[in-house]
């Protein structure tokens, strides 16, 4: 079910009604339902899935919570006649078993999301090493279902997992809220990946009816339907017909391709964001935010701080700081030390996990050496970035450019020109094409092909073209009224005739030049294929 | 042990006021690699281990944080 289809918006308004109408205590119950619903739609194997997901991380919490509580309760029943080596050694025995128990969690949930996401990539780089060695012999593939939402739930139950271990919350008594948490409908498609302890209070708390938060939700999800309707949809046909046929769409238009595609995941990405935060906001539940106008980031690790933001927190807590300050990193660190003086050994810890982490994000965002490969240039790039900060700082000095507004506008198209050329890996079929085509780009692109005619077979007509030249206009104004404060609440500030006309055109532009209709088949979210 | 533990982070710092400053993460003073360096330093130095659960704001924004958390860590081990 799509968020942009019309069972999605009949269910929304079922579910409003009911939400409302029913006394406040069974609010959560009902989004529970809600929410299983809408994954069983989604094909009821699924469910199992998610099922067995939720069922293993209730049980091995409530089992690693308990170990916390009974060591808590062993300490302090026998404080006095403990020495302190005794109560290391009962500290440690506590430890390891609830480390199996998380070990338990972990193997099994990001073992079933390995297996059906990633046993085809295995099989498929078996077959080209096969290949290679003259082998005849080719091993089928599986015919695996992929789980809607299973990355994004998954990450969300093992980082609830993993917090229960570390003594950041009690785990949860109540299998059914934790069911709604792992499942709770809006965030299933893409995200955000939400913690336990930030959704908790909202989640299941009983919410009245409150018209100001239900019309600045209505706002939100009006302002991610323009997103997603009017200019990712319709962008979406000329990104397909550049990057499949590279051989035509050569030159300057791998660039078009290129920044077409910025367009779109942006689009696309923060608009499903939005409407999943406006869904919440209607129904009184706060969901975090996940963007902050990452184009306008002056460098690479700045815009992974503001896009994609859930994702980002949940590899530097769970990845990142275990692998940088696990004792094997800090011995290997000491190593570094010792050999090759405090510079690399204070850095080598970070580099590692850095690119542990950015290995992990790729290879999270999908099952082919493109992502893998683009995962790690970012990372590499970030490295090199922060390798080449004294020299940044030197020319800064010299030069006094900071904070100039001509230099922080280079800044900000200097990252986004960077970051869309790695994007292109998610475009192009192959990583040797993408370079290739990367190549193309920076030595055959000439202004005039861009008045080859060929500009108009890319499926967009003249009056598309209109359209996303106005919807970007408006989203880049967007962005920069949201420099110094909330849109939304300087909306709400002004008077109700100029809200109201503001609203209302929104809301024909996403009825009239909305990318749907007859014949139109409404595309899934992109982040929803991860 | 105050002392020493001024002493990691002016090394890493030595502009900074530590015995005063208590936003060293909300103000972006320390970033990755130095929270990272001061783990190990103090794994060095007063033989406890600090674990990623560790690292919350609230555990290294001023250096009397970092000497509560090492004191809590010493009385655990």
């Amino acid at each position: 079910m799509l968020f942009t289809s019309y069972e999605f918006i009949a269910f929304l308004i079922l579910l409003f009604l009911l939400y409302y109408a029913l006394p406040s205590r069974y609010q959560w119950k009902l989004l529970l339902a809600a929410s299983y619903v809408f994954y069983f739609v989604s094909g009821w194997k699924n469910c199992l899935f998610i099922l067995l997901t939720t069922i293993s991380t209730y049980i091995l919490a409530k089992k690693i919570d308990g170990l916390h509580r009974e060591q808590a309760a062993y300490i302090k029943e026998h404080k006095k006649e403990l020495s302190k080596e005794e109560r290391k050694h009962y500290k440690e025995k506590i430890k390891s078993r609830q480390w199996r128990l998380l070990l338990a969690g972990l193997f099994l949930n990001f073992g079933i999301l390995a297996v059906l996401k990633y046993t085809n990539f295995v099989i498929a780089n078996v077959n080209s090493g096969l290949a290679l060695f003259g082998s005849q012999r080719q091993i089928g593939f599986l015919s695996l279902i992929l789980p809607l939402g299973i990355s994004f739930y998954t990450f969300i139950t093992m980082g609830y997992l993993i917090d229960v271990y570390r003594g950041k919350y009690p785990a949860e008594p109540c299998m059914g809220k934790l069911a709604l948490f792992v499942s709770f409908f809006p965030q299933l498609i893409q995200g955000p990946i939400n913690r336990f302890d930030q959704m908790k209070e909202t989640l299941f708390s009983e919410h009245r009816f409150d018209s100001r938060e239900i019309a600045l939700g209505l706002e939100r999800i009006l302002w991610g339907f323009f997103k997603k309707l009017v200019i990712a949809d319709r962008i979406l046909t000329g990104v397909t017909t550049i990057i499949k046929q590279p051989e035509t769409y050569n030159g300057i238009y791998v660039f078009v391709g290129m920044m077409f595609y910025a367009l779109q995941l942006y689009a696309d990405f923060t608009g499903g964001i939005d409407i999943t935060i406006g869904i919440a906001q209607t129904l009184g539940i706060r969901v975090q935010e996940n963007f902050i106008r990452p184009y306008f980031s002056k460098n690479i690790a700045e815009y992974w701080r503001r896009w994609h933001i859930s994702l980002g927190t949940w590899f530097t807590e769970y990845i990142f700081y275990p692998v940088s300050v696990c004792q094997p990193m800090l011995k290997f660190s000491r190593f570094c030390r010792k050999h090759f003086g405090d510079y690399v050994g204070k850095r080598m810890p970070v580099y590692v996990a850095s690119l542990a982490v950015w290995f992990t994000t790729g290879i999270w965002h999908g099952a082919s050496w493109n992502f893998v490969v683009w995962g790690l240039l970012n990372g590499i790039i970030i490295i090199l970035s922060q390798e080449c900060e004294p020299l940044y700082s030197r020319f800064h000095a010299r030069f006094r450019v900071t904070g100039k507004k001509w230099y922080s506008g280079f800044q900000v198209i200097r990252t986004v020109l960077l970051m869309s050329s790695l994007r292109m890996l998610d475009c192009y079929r192959d990583v040797p094409l993408t370079f290739r085509m990367f190549g193309d780009m920076l030595v055959h692109s000439r202004i005039s092909q861009l008045f080859d005619g060929r500009l108009m077979t890319l499926g967009l007509t003249i009056s598309d073209y209109i359209v996303l030249v106005i919807g970007t206009v408006i989203l880049l104004l967007v962005s920069l009224a949201g420099r110094d404060g909330s849109v939304r609440e300087k909306l709400a500030a002004r008077p109700a005739p100029v809200r109201y006309a503001l609203l209302y055109s929104l809301f024909l532009c996403v009825l009239i030049i909305g990318a749907y209709g007859v014949g139109y088949d409404s595309s899934q979210f992109i982040y929803n294929q991860f | 042990m105050m002392d020493e533990i001024l002493t990691i982070l002016q090394d890493l710092h030595p502009d900074v006021d530590f015995e005063s400053c208590d936003t060293l993460i909300d103000d972006g003073i320390l970033d990755s690699f130095d929270i990272v360096t001061i783990i190990a330093e103090i794994n060095d130095e007063f033989d406890v281990k600090i674990g990623a659960e560790q690292i919350v704001p609230e555990n290294f924004n001023s250096a009397e944080a970092l000497w509560d958390l090492v004191r809590r860590l010493e009385d655990d081990e």
